[in-house]
């Protein structure tokens, strides 16, 4: 089966029949919420919430209704607008952006207190136009992202990286934007079980206070967490 | 879109980075609905520290919409002043209309309270 990536941009794959349909599976919406609170969970807000939080790529709210559940206050963007029609529709509590996260966010500093992204990230590797523009438009994503989250705060990205190269880059490039952190594996194991959480963390909340990269789930090994930097 | 999200949100059109022209971005032709929420205190004084009050403030006159001139010396124990930001920052909701950038022109429009943030391609 074909990566949905590399069928089509995200907003002309996720068209009105397949916007209806993927948040009507109950299967998909199962597994998004899962993720969704695994994301939540490695984000490790404290416990004086609510918070203010991001959704990148909410699409229909599936993720959005699980932060309304805890009570968060969240702002979500998404670039297909058949999906975020669907979010409205179900009168999710976050405020809605239609939105190209490739061309950066545009947040005063310090305005989150966390970030989750739930199977967005390999969306935003794909060269729809030019060779060099998923290096540029990731860049541009990255920096603008750490800079509307607070010190200290985490951006935690369930998605499918492709290869290795993929991760590569991907991870790079976040370095370079300021972010530290890497990649946490989940039932690394199995073929089927298996989940990759991307857990970025911006700068320290204090000096010295350095943040240690999650467990990942399912393996009784010593880690599933390939970090990225000494810190 | 709530007033708290608007008050964090910024022109990212290349090159427009003048600080005091970026933001708050202006309303245009808006259709309001107040919609009522839950109030958390807790919540209000984290953000206080976040909000730019007189962004705040300017938008809300814009808005006709009443907030009080400057933040209190106690704002955990004023439970009007507290009330009054709330039904500002988290009850208000912006449903059409658009947001201007004073610095670069950029007309960001507002569609079933879903701000259009896309750029063209020489904005990127």
């Amino acid at each position: 089966m074909s990566r949905p990536e590399h069928i089509a941009p995200p907003e002309l794959f996720y068209n009105d029949t397949e916007a209806k349909k993927y948040t009507s599976n109950s299967r998909i919406a199962a597994i998004q919420a899962e993720m969704t609170l695994r994301a939540v969970e490695l984000l490790s807000l404290g416990d004086d919430g609510p918070y203010y939080l991001l959704d990148i790529g909410c699409g229909s709210g599936l993720s959005g209704e699980i932060l309304d559940e805890d009570g968060h206050v969240w702002a979500g963007m998404d670039i297909a607008p058949s999906m975020l029609d669907i979010a409205a529709d179900k009168d999710v509590e976050g405020d809605l952006f239609l939105q190209d996260i490739g061309q950066g966010m545009g947040f005063r500093p310090g305005t989150f207190d966390g970030a989750i992204s739930i199977s967005v990230l390999q969306w935003l590797c794909n060269a729809d136009k030019k060779e060099n523009k998923p290096r540029y438009r990731l860049q541009r994503f990255f920096s603008t992202l750490f800079m509307s989250l607070q010190r200290g705060a985490r951006a935690i990205f369930q998605f499918y990286p492709e290869n290795d190269l993929q991760i590569e880059m991907i991870m790079g490039i976040a370095m370079k934007c300021g972010f530290t952190g890497g990649l946490v594996a989940d039932y690394p194991n199995s073929k089927k079980a298996r989940k990759f959480y991307l857990c970025l963390f911006a700068g320290q909340a204090a000096p010295g206070q350095k943040q240690d990269l999650p467990k990942g789930l399912g393996s009784d090994e010593a880690d599933n967490g390939i970090a990225y930097t000494d810190s | 879109m709530r007033l708290i999200t608007h008050n964090m949100l910024k022109c990212h059109v290349k090159n427009c980075t003048d600080p005091d022209k970026q933001f708050p971005l202006r309303f245009k032709d808006v259709q309001l609905e107040q919609i009522d929420a839950e109030r958390n205190n807790e919540f209000l004084v984290r953000m206080l520290p976040r909000i730019d009050w007189p962004a705040l403030s300017k938008t809300t006159k814009e808005l006709d919409i009443t907030l009080p001139e400057t933040v209190p010396g106690n704002p955990e124990d004023d439970e009007e002043f507290l009330q009054a930001l709330h039904t500002a920052i988290l009850e208000t909701h912006i449903k059409q209309g658009s947001m201007l950038c004073d610095g670069c022109g950029h007309e960001y429009k507002i569609t079933n309270g879903i701000p259009n943030m896309l750029l063209a391609e020489h904005e990127i």
